[in-house]
């Protein structure tokens, strides 16, 4: 609760708004004891006074009675009216709703149906059609509004109330023999309580405004007595005239609804936990750099060469370092590898050098990305668009995901030209059906009309390489393309990459967690753990004398055809939480070999004829490994 | 597709008779004699009996429904006795009053919701953002009614930019010019709140969608950005904006009511305010059923839409 109140003071729109109700409340509840003129005591000598003179504050109104004491009554009427309304609405619609969500079956069908007719109405009409049958007054006023409100509760609570009733606690409750009217009030009532405030705080408002609205319709409270909304129809006749006896009552409606809203808001917010992390914030168009270290320079070691990479998530005062410094290079036609556990970073390595990653939360804060000598990571967006698909493609994981849902895949993929070339409209279609064939998918005449829905997930990721291929890229970064496919799939995926890469001498970094792929595809292969490199060489020798004691785990996971009866050996621990890294060797606390100095001091990658590793007691020395 | 809005105006008939069912037993709650309340308390005994043998008022319950139900279906909605003539025909005339002020209000929240809500969007956080979420803000919470007499204090009656009330000039040609200036002030006012509400709306739709996969994707080919917003993220926002245009259409018909009211605009709800405070019983129930019905066939005009747009949807 206390957490609740923070997380709402914190908002200061909110803030603002609870502190103008609350004086206006106070000042409502406090009216009969304030020194005001007898707001129904009319005076026609003196009509229309204007604001401060004569003796009044706000002036009078057509019959001479004092309007700063008909707005203080008059507030405090439509306040109470408002709230009585919401109050109804929200009881007798959340017992409604609870028991269809509760019970469900037939009582559910017929209740939701009866709530559904109800909701067919514009909402005025169904209280127009209420206050006709009852007569005018603030009374049936109140009743109209609060009926018209009754399903938008009973519908919200209901939908809750359904994902409850089969929660465990439930069943218990119902195993422990309690009766259902037990149940509800105890198990169920807590649990929908902060459904009903949010709904309610967002509705308030509105029922003010409704009743108000009937009012000034002539239909809710009827003279002398008046709230808000008759002091403004009965001030309508003179609204040329007389401005101020309707801007008075006016504004004080704006006022009341306005700091509702803003409560509304800030607890609706405070009360939604997606909202609590920020998570909502829109990712931008590239991601954020805030290098503060010296950018370095090209050394000329690949087409693409990712020098001292650093990028964190900056979630509140959170730091999650995802990726500490990693160097990468990729030569035209080879196929690197980076493999790791989730987590370990190497997704956000490879987004990265496009300025892909999410940002907010994300941000670049070191190291360099240069492709043929430029430097991306610092490049203007309008550079980076053009080599976004044209220069670095990228195959994503899921192909349902990633692909748009709904446009046909023809479209994506001439999109995908058109981001870079204009491309007529024959053109385009000659050419993504050439780009399917080259994918291998079969009737690429008609698929280019598909749907993503309407492939099987291998040909939606065959898509999703035909898009990289869009524009003849140099390097195509293939994030985990074959994870959410099965087997025989993913071989085909892989072969097909392969291919791809031997006919058009693609680079191609491959991201996985799965030895067997990168044996199968990769020349090179990096290691990542948390957010670091730490073994790097030739596929081959690192398959054959792993040196890293990670890497030897890694590899120890991956079950062998044919290889015998052996153990599959987890490692043991999980991976240290990137936002509290240790000093020493990340790997320490599940390492078989860890000693002291492995925790000491920051562990260097050590470079030796092709291969790297950080680690000071490897499994093999490093230079008997190369031998 | 045909099959499909076929399908759904067949399930609209039980909506369509569950509206009839609540607006009559609404009606049946009047409390007292309601041919007493039409001739007021100076009526003779012969004449209230005759009016409740008229209105069949003698029959029961449930005959009195089909009776009335039986006389909709063949157009007879029965006679306005403060009017004097046919509900239908009042009805249908008001009703196109409404439907040009609640229609043109309906484009302008539409165009000028979403375009704020995805500009919003588009600027989380910034400037651009702010402003217009404080301008949602304040549309949200001032009453039509009490912005629609601001208007015309300002730009009616101070600045003379527009006429004060009504649908078209008492003297002068009747085009279209003049049912413009006529319909600007009123459409815009009642279009406010509903652009607030589809402004809101359509930036936590976008807001949801930029964070999707296939808006990487997007950025990834190297789509401009005005491209990822407006094709890609709008496109599939779209989806979820559409139902809430739906709703949106009942509260702008809702608030036709007021609006009519302050500009004078002979439209139906104006009508049915007049006719409650008549007690003009027949009325109201004909006047409420009429509109009903339109609504819900609106909306199932926003279903086809929605399958249009969605091809996941199956139609």
């Amino acid at each position: 609760m206390t957490a609740f109140l923070k997380l709402l003071a914190r908002n200061r729109l909110a803030l603002a708004g609870g502190i103008v109700l609350s004086v206006v409340v106070v000042l409502a509840v406090l009216t009969p004891l304030l020194p005001l003129p007898d707001p129904d005591v009319t005076n026609t000598s003196n009509r229309y006074v204007r604001p401060f003179s004569g003796g009044t504050i706000l002036g009078t109104d057509h019959l001479g009675r004092d309007l700063l004491a008909r707005l203080m009554w008059g507030t405090r009427l439509s306040l109470a009216v408002g709230f009585a309304a919401a109050i109804v609405a929200a009881t007798i619609g959340a017992a409604i709703g609870i028991i269809a969500g509760f019970y469900g079956g037939r009582t559910d069908n017929i209740i939701m149906r009866g709530v559904d007719m109800l909701m067919a109405f514009p909402y005025i009409l169904l209280a127009l059609a209420i206050v006709a049958a009852l007569g005018p007054g603030l009374l049936n006023a109140l009743i109209a509004v609060a009926a018209v409100n009754v399903p938008f509760f009973a519908r919200n609570i209901r939908g809750i109330t359904v994902g409850i009733a089969h929660k465990e606690f439930v069943d218990a409750a119902r195993l422990a023999g309690l009766s259902n009217t037990r149940i509800i009030l105890s198990e169920i009532l807590p649990n929908v309580v902060p459904v009903i405030v949010i709904a309610m705080s967002t509705t308030i408002g509105w029922m003010i405004l409704e009743t108000a609205g009937l009012s000034f319709l002539g239909l809710g409270s009827q003279p002398p007595q008046a709230d808000l909304g008759s002091m403004l129809g009965e001030a309508r006749s003179a609204l040329i005239t007389n401005p101020h006896t309707s801007i008075v009552p006016g504004v004080m409606i704006l006022i009341i609804v306005m700091s509702i809203n803003l409560l509304g808001d800030g607890i609706r917010d405070a009360l939604d936990p997606r909202l609590k992390s920020g998570a909502l914030s829109r990712p931008m168009a590239a991601t954020r750099v805030a290098r503060d270290g010296p950018v370095p320079q090209p050394t000329g070691a690949g087409l693409l060469e990712v020098q001292q990479l650093e990028t964190q998530f900056h979630v509140k005062d959170r730091i999650y370092r995802a990726v500490g410094g990693v160097d990468l290079a990729v030569k035209p036609g080879e196929c690197l590898g980076i493999i790791g556990e989730s987590g370990s970073g190497k997704s956000v390595t490879a987004l990265s050098v496009m300025g892909l990653v999410a940002s907010p939360p994300g941000v670049i804060t070191g190291g360099a990305a240069h492709y043929d000598g430029a430097d991306l990571i610092g490049a203007p967006y309008r550079k980076l668009r053009q080599m976004r698909g044209n220069k670095v493609a990228y195959i994503f994981q899921d192909p349902l995901a990633t692909l748009h849902p709904l446009y046909r895949v023809g479209d994506q993929l001439i999109e995908a030209i058109r981001a870079h070339r204009p491309i007529s409209n024959e053109d385009g279609r000659a050419k993504a059906i050439e780009l399917l064939d080259s994918v291998r998918i079969p009737n690429a005449e008609s698929r280019i009309r598909d749907y993503p829905h309407e492939m099987s997930g291998g040909m939606r990721q065959r898509v999703g390489i035909a898009m990289a291929l869009a524009n003849d890229p140099d390097i195509i970064i293939a994030d985990e393309p074959t994870t959410a496919l099965d087997v025989t799939v993913q071989a085909q995926i892989l072969s097909l990459l392969d291919d791809l890469r031997r006919s058009r001498g693609l680079a191609i970094v491959f991201i996985t967690h799965d030895f067997g792929v990168v044996a199968q595809l990769c020349d090179r292969v990096a290691v990542m753990y948390a957010g670091r490199i730490v073994e790097e060489g030739p596929t081959a020798a690192i398959l054959d004398t792993p040196v890293h004691p990670y890497t030897a785990k890694l590899m120890a996971c991956v079950p062998e055809l044919g290889a015998g009866k052996r153990r599959l050996a987890a490692i043991p621990g999980l991976p240290p939480a990137v936002d509290k890294l240790p000093k020493g060797c990340a790997f320490a606390d599940r390492c078989h070999r860890v000693q002291d100095d492995c925790r000491a001091q920051d562990i260097a990658l050590r470079r030796d004829g092709g291969r790297a590793v950080r680690c000071i007691h490897p499994e093999t020395p490093l230079t008997k490994a190369i031998a | 597709m045909t099959g499909y809005i076929l399908k759904r105006l067949l399930s609209a008939i039980p909506v369509l008779l569950g509206i009839t069912v609540i607006v009559f037993l609404i009606m049946a709650l009047i409390p007292g004699d309601p041919a007493t309340a039409i001739l007021g308390s100076y009526a003779t005994p012969e004449n209230v009996e005759k009016l409740n043998r008229d209105l069949g008022l003698d029959k029961t319950l449930v005959q009195q429904y089909f009776i009335w139900l039986g006389n909709m279906v063949q157009g007879d909605f029965g006679t306005s006795f403060a009017l004097n003539r046919p509900v239908l025909d009042e009805v249908i005339e008001r009703f196109n009053g409404t439907l040009i002020l609640a229609g043109t209000a309906f484009v302008l929240c539409a165009v000028f919701g979403v375009i704020a809500g995805v500009l919003s969007a588009a600027n989380q956080y910034g400037w651009g953002d702010k402003a217009i979420t404080f301008v949602v803000l304040l549309g949200i919470s001032i009453p039509s009614f009490f912005l629609g007499m601001m208007m015309i204090l300002l730009f009616a009656v101070n600045l003379r930019w527009f006429p004060v009330s009504g649908m078209w000039p008492i003297y002068g040609t009747r085009d279209i010019w003049a049912l413009l200036a006529h319909l600007t002030l009123p459409a815009i006012c009642l279009a406010v709140v509903a652009t607030g509400v589809v402004a809101r709306l359509s930036r936590s739709a976008m807001l949801e969608v930029l964070r999707q996969d296939f808006i990487r994707t997007a950025r990834a080919k190297g789509v401009h950005e005005r491209g990822v917003i407006w094709r890609h993220a709008l496109r599939a926002a779209m989806v979820s904006i559409i139902p809430v245009l739906g709703i949106q259409a009942g509260f702008v018909l809702s608030g036709a009511v007021y609006i009519e009211i302050v500009f004078q605009w002979p439209g139906v709800g104006r009508m049915l305010v007049d006719a409650i405070l008549k007690r003009d019983i027949l009325l109201v129930q004909g006047g409420v059923v009429f509109v009903a019905a339109c609504y819900v066939l609106f909306n199932i005009a926003v279903d086809v839409a929605q399958s249009l747009l969605d091809p996941r949807i199956k139609t």
